[in-house]
């Protein structure tokens, strides 16, 4: 054990004389609350701490021990339906012990001890395994299959194999050579979990909400941003995802974020049921908390403990999402950690190596073959808010995270001020995925789909040149035929861009309904200009009231849509070329 | 801090290395504590406050509260205290008036504490937290309809110089009540405002009789700035306490957060520390969250912390790092207009910009009404069309419009003149609702499509909407 003293305190930073032998991000105990840190610079014998916790009350000549190890996260069955603070500290067992107010210098273990799982072998006794393999099976909730994997760095033959009911401290499998695999293993959360190959993601990551599915689709194993003002709705976006995106693990990092917000994914995850499985989706979920006035520096390190979990599942062969709210606040904090490590600033204050860190983290994602001999593929997609300040795009959080990621999704203050929801830009977002996952699209959606995918997008597009001109002559002005433009654009905006996240039918849209809905709305569009053509003025085909039908369409489940909404594509042909008859 | 009780356990130093501005370098110090309380007695005799913020071996920066005039390098006498800033906390507070630091300036009793806390405060642990979802009923249209207010919630008003935010915050605390009509008490935060407008919240208080549920905290304009750092951090110390100990609900008011700010960053710049945007520190964020997130509900208690903080956007640009970074840690905001001020229309909430991100956890089916919240989306997008539209009309005139947008800029000033426009009326929720209907009701009916069609039925009605749709606009 290293043990030095303090020697300076400003804020989260401490330095420690000393301490001779420390190795950077070596996990230390600082003062004699033994507040938790992380070694950010070593100089001589003095290391630089940054300290996860409140410094105030440090004295000058206090101990500091270095534990000899860097952040290192618990991996093992009951994550699952977790909540943790940034340095994976059960939450529960703080609150239980101290209180309803954070306490310094609490320790926890990540994983329950006194909790016993069932252990089904994989293997046996003389089987040859390598890292990555999976040597057994726990049920760790109703449909997670929790795989006991043959940790990184480790192979041989197997010399015994146990059976039965095991806390996570226990050895289940034991190699040749005195290789132990218990049922938990520990990972370093700065450091990337190995993975046999990163492939092309070219499956869809279904999100039932339309703009997104619709217009910028990612992959499974891809990586978008969210970036928007305050009150554009991140959090809403965040949310709804983890509720309804099509995966089979969900973590949630609220990073920096409100205290309340947690609170409402807490009392509401559990009573949530998993359209797919059946089960609360707690049961799925794991949850990072460091809200806004926790520890600036444990903000920092949230993000990792979060993408070492996900790793972890995705080395099972998981799909898992990451949703991390907002990646602005780790930003921030790296921000203050290096201003107060009196390093150079970079733009606006942000450290220089703010992208390298940022390239590091996003990279973490993706599709991959898991380790092990089975060639397992496993999945991590990524969606990280950012917070620019007064919703300035040109920040460099938002810029440097868009050189990475493969999606951007823009949030639009004018259009969350008009209770447009979700507020995505159709304008301003884009993703690069596109051509990798249409395959799929056409496969299992329609063949149809990309043609009014497209077709809808350049509707809109024009909807925004045709508004320029009205802005300067007035709508009486246009043409009927670019007046039928906007009448499409604005039923494509207000019957199939919004969505009301918090509405029990609308919430979650199947592939197949958007399909529909978006076929309805073209549909009309084509004949209205059909019927211009034939002369029928604009004003009659544009007070049918089939509008009113269309405009209730989101409210038809998805289950009745193929019907419903089909039925609807025939009468709109039907009832506007009635109209030319006349 | 005030009653010297750690007296004995204060060392003593005389050896002040440098001044400078608001930070007093004391060399030679041993057994000093990060963040410690320190007494300061000058050559004059004079007692000032300040806390360590910076150790770095025997050197030990202490930040004056209060200017640092008459402090000299010789005979300056610095005493540790050995704690960390505490604020006495009783129930005997309420209807008490504090200075900045938490001390009597009444001339009342002395206040026996029955609890010191330290002022910083610790995080609620987000496990610990309820959920909020008991409406507020303010009275005010604006915000019971379309932005509600909940228990728990920290809910700023964004103002301006000359805009009436404080009207608006005292019109709050006069009606404010939950279902089941219990009081709030209130905590009370005036950070650098004017006498004048803190003689406006005594009297308004008096007026409605709350006096004696209220805690003053008062640091006036001409008071110490650095002072104002700790104000808020007192006064939501005894807020917590009077919540969480003694099982009120408190409404906590702090204002003006901007002026907040400034002291943050005039301290920042002493500092020499690197700045962020606009000068203000980059630590800005966490250090306004720090005040900020001390709202909300524990679980098992029955006691709840609603803030609503007051600032005013320097030149009214809600993109200014204040309120900028405000917005992303309230849930929600209140915007005050200009233009609607002008008008003479009060409160002048300009809706667009307002949210409440809470609302939908207090609406709906048994809290307020199954239809509150498609009235409020349904109010909100013909609102919105109408103040589009009449930046079109003022372009091309309003013979170029089609009938349902002339409608939609009808709807705009009837919006405001009727539902915005309240004066000093405290309207029950129903009457907000009524209102709603009444304006929904101008439009045509197919074109309503935020509201589930049962309540449409139910409610629309385009007699009652005549009077309006008469109104000249």
């Amino acid at each position: 054990m290293i043990e030095g003293t303090i020697a300076k305190v400003s804020g989260p930073v401490v330095n420690a004389e000393g301490m001779a032998g420390a190795k950077m991000y070596d996990i230390t105990k600082v003062g004699d609350l033994g507040l938790i840190g992380e070694v950010v610079r070593l100089d001589g014998d003095v290391a630089i701490v940054q300290v996860y916790e409140d410094t105030s009350g440090l004295k000058v000549g206090e101990r500091v021990e270095c534990t000899e190890e860097p952040l290192l996260i618990e991996l093992g069955p009951g994550l699952l339906s977790s909540i943790y603070d940034g340095i994976q500290r059960r939450l529960v067992d703080i609150a239980e012990e101290h209180g309803d107010f954070m306490v310094r210098g609490v320790t926890t273990l990540a994983l329950p001890r006194d909790r016993t799982w069932t252990f089904e072998p994989m293997v046996e006794e003389g089987d040859e395994v390598g890292e990555g393999d999976i040597v057994g099976e726990v049920q760790e909730t109703a449909h997670i299959a929790h795989r006991i994997m043959v940790p990184p760095g480790m192979s041989g033959k197997v010399a015994q194999v146990k059976e039965g009911d095991f806390t996570v401290d226990d050895t289940v499998v034991v190699l040749e050579g005195g290789g132990e695999i218990k049922l938990h293993q520990t990972w370093p959360a700065r450091v990337p979990r190995p993975v046999k190959n990163k492939e092309n993601p070219t499956v869809p990551f279904i999100t039932g909400t339309r703009i997104l599915d619709t217009f910028f689709p990612i992959a499974q194993g891809g990586y978008s941003i969210i970036p928007g003002g305050f009150g554009t709705g991140k959090t809403v976006t965040e949310t709804t995802l983890a509720k309804w995106a099509d995966a089979d693990i969900v973590i949630y990092i609220g990073c920096g974020e409100r205290g309340n917000e947690i609170t409402e994914v807490l009392a509401e995850f559990p009573s949530l049921i998993d359209p797919k499985t059946g089960v609360p989706l707690m049961q799925r979920t794991i949850l990072v908390a460091n809200t806004s006035n926790m520890p600036v520096a444990a903000r920092e390190a949230s993000i990792y403990t979060g993408i070492t979990l996900a790793e972890y599942y995705r080395d099972m062969g998981y799909n898992v999402a990451l949703m991390a709210d907002s990646t602005s606040r780790w930003g921030e904090a790296l921000r203050e950690v290096s201003g107060r490590l009196e390093e150079m600033p970079g733009e606006e204050g942000y450290p220089a190596y703010l992208a390298t860190r940022l390239a590091d983290f996003y990279e973490r994602c993706g599709r991959a073959v898991c380790l092990g001999s089975d060639e397992r593929m496993g999945s991590i997609t990524a969606i990280g808010a950012v917070s620019p300040p007064g919703g300035d795009f040109s920040e460099p959080m938002t810029q440097n995270s868009l050189r990475i990621t493969g999606a951007f999704w823009a949030l639009d203050t004018s259009l969350a001020y008009r209770r447009h929801f979700p507020a995505i830009s159709w304008i301003k977002s884009y993703t690069l995925y596109l051509d990798q996952i249409q395959e799929w699209y056409l496969k299992n959606v329609d063949e149809e789909w990309r043609a009014l995918r497209d077709k809808a997008m350049s509707l809109l597009q024009k909807e925004v040149e045709l508004q320029e001109i009205v802005q300067l002559v007035g709508p009486d002005a246009l043409p009927d035929f670019a007046k039928a433009v906007l009448e499409t654009t604005r039923m494509l905006r207000e019957d199939f861009l919004q969505q009301f996240a918090f509405s029990d039918t609308d919430a979650f849209c199947s592939l197949r309904k958007q399909y529909l809905m978006l076929k309805v709305i073209l549909t009309y569009y084509d004949c209205l200009e059909e019927v211009l053509v034939q002369g029928v003025p604009l004003r009659q085909a544009t007070e049918h009231p089939i509008k009113n039908e269309i405009a209730r369409m989101k409210e038809i489940p998805s289950e009745q849509a193929e019907e419903k909404i089909s039925d609807l594509v025939d009468r709109v042909q039907q009832e506007l070329r009635s109209l030319s008859e006349w | 801090m005030s009653n010297g009780s750690t007296y004995l356990a204060t060392t003593e130093y005389r050896t002040v290395g440098e001044v400078a501005g608001p930070l007093l370098f004391v060399s030679k110090v041993k057994g000093a504590s990060y963040n410690e309380m320190v007494e300061i007695h000058s050559a004059d005799g004079s007692t000032k406050y300040g806390q360590v913020i910076e150790l770095s071996g025997e050197l030990a920066v202490v930040q004056v509260f209060g200017p640092t005039a008459g402090l000299d390098v010789d005979k300056t006498n610095v005493r540790f205290q050995g704690e960390v800033a505490k604020m006495p906390c009783s129930a005997n507070l309420l209807g008490r008036v504090l200075n900045g630091l938490g001390q009597p300036i009444d001339g009342g009793p002395e206040v026996f504490p029955e609890e010191e806390r330290e002022i910083s405060g610790s995080p609620i642990n987000p496990w610990s937290r309820e959920e909020p979802r008991d409406f507020i009923q303010t009275g005010v249209s604006a915000i019971d309809g379309l932005n509600t207010l909940v228990r728990g919630q920290k809910l700023p008003i964004f103002s301006g110089a000359g805009l009436p935010g404080n009207e608006l915050a005292a019109q709050i605390v006069k009606n404010a009540k939950i279902v089941g009509g219990e009081e709030f008490a209130i905590v009370f935060a005036a950070m650098g405002i004017t006498r004048r407008e803190a003689s406006f919240f005594q009297d308004s208080f008096a007026r409605s009789g709350a006096l004696e549920r209220v805690v003053f905290f008062l640091n006036l304009a001409d008071d110490p700035t650095v002072e104002r750092l700790q104000t808020p951090r007192c006064a939501l110390t005894v807020a917590e306490f009077l919540a969480f100990e003694h099982d009120m609900q408190v409404l906590v008011i702090l204002t003006d957060m901007t002026n907040y700010c400034e002291a943050l960053r005039e301290i920042s710049t002493a500092r020499e520390e690197v700045p962020g945007r606009r000068g203000y520190p980059g630590y800005m964020y966490t250090d306004l969250a720090s005040i900020y997130e001390r709202a909300g509900r524990i679980k098992g208690k029955p006691g709840s912390v609603t803030q609503v903080p007051i600032l005013a956007m320097p030149d009214d640009d809600i993109t200014h790092p204040i309120p900028d970074l405000t917005g992303y840690i309230t849930e929600g905001q209140i915007v005050l207009s200009r233009t609607l001020h002008r008008r003479g229309i009060f409160p002048c909430i300009d809706v667009l910009p307002c949210l409440s991100r809470l609302m939908n956890l207090g609406i709906g089916e048994g809290r307020t009404r199954g239809d509150h919240r498609g009235v409020a989306d349904q109010l909100y997008a013909y609102y919105a069309e109408g103040v589009d539209l009449r930046r079109l009309v003022a372009i091309v005139g309003e013979e170029a419009l089609t009938d349902i947008d002339r409608m939609a800029l009808k709807f705009a000033d009837a919006f405001e003149q009727n539902y915005l426009d309240q004066k000093e009326e405290n309207r029950e929720l129903d009457q907000t609702l009524e209102l709603g209907w009444k304006l929904i009701s101008m439009m045509p009916k197919d074109s309503i499509k935020r509201i589930k069609m049962e309540y449409v039925d139910k409610n629309y009605n385009p007699e009652m909407a005549e009077e309006f749709a008469a109104a000249e606009s």
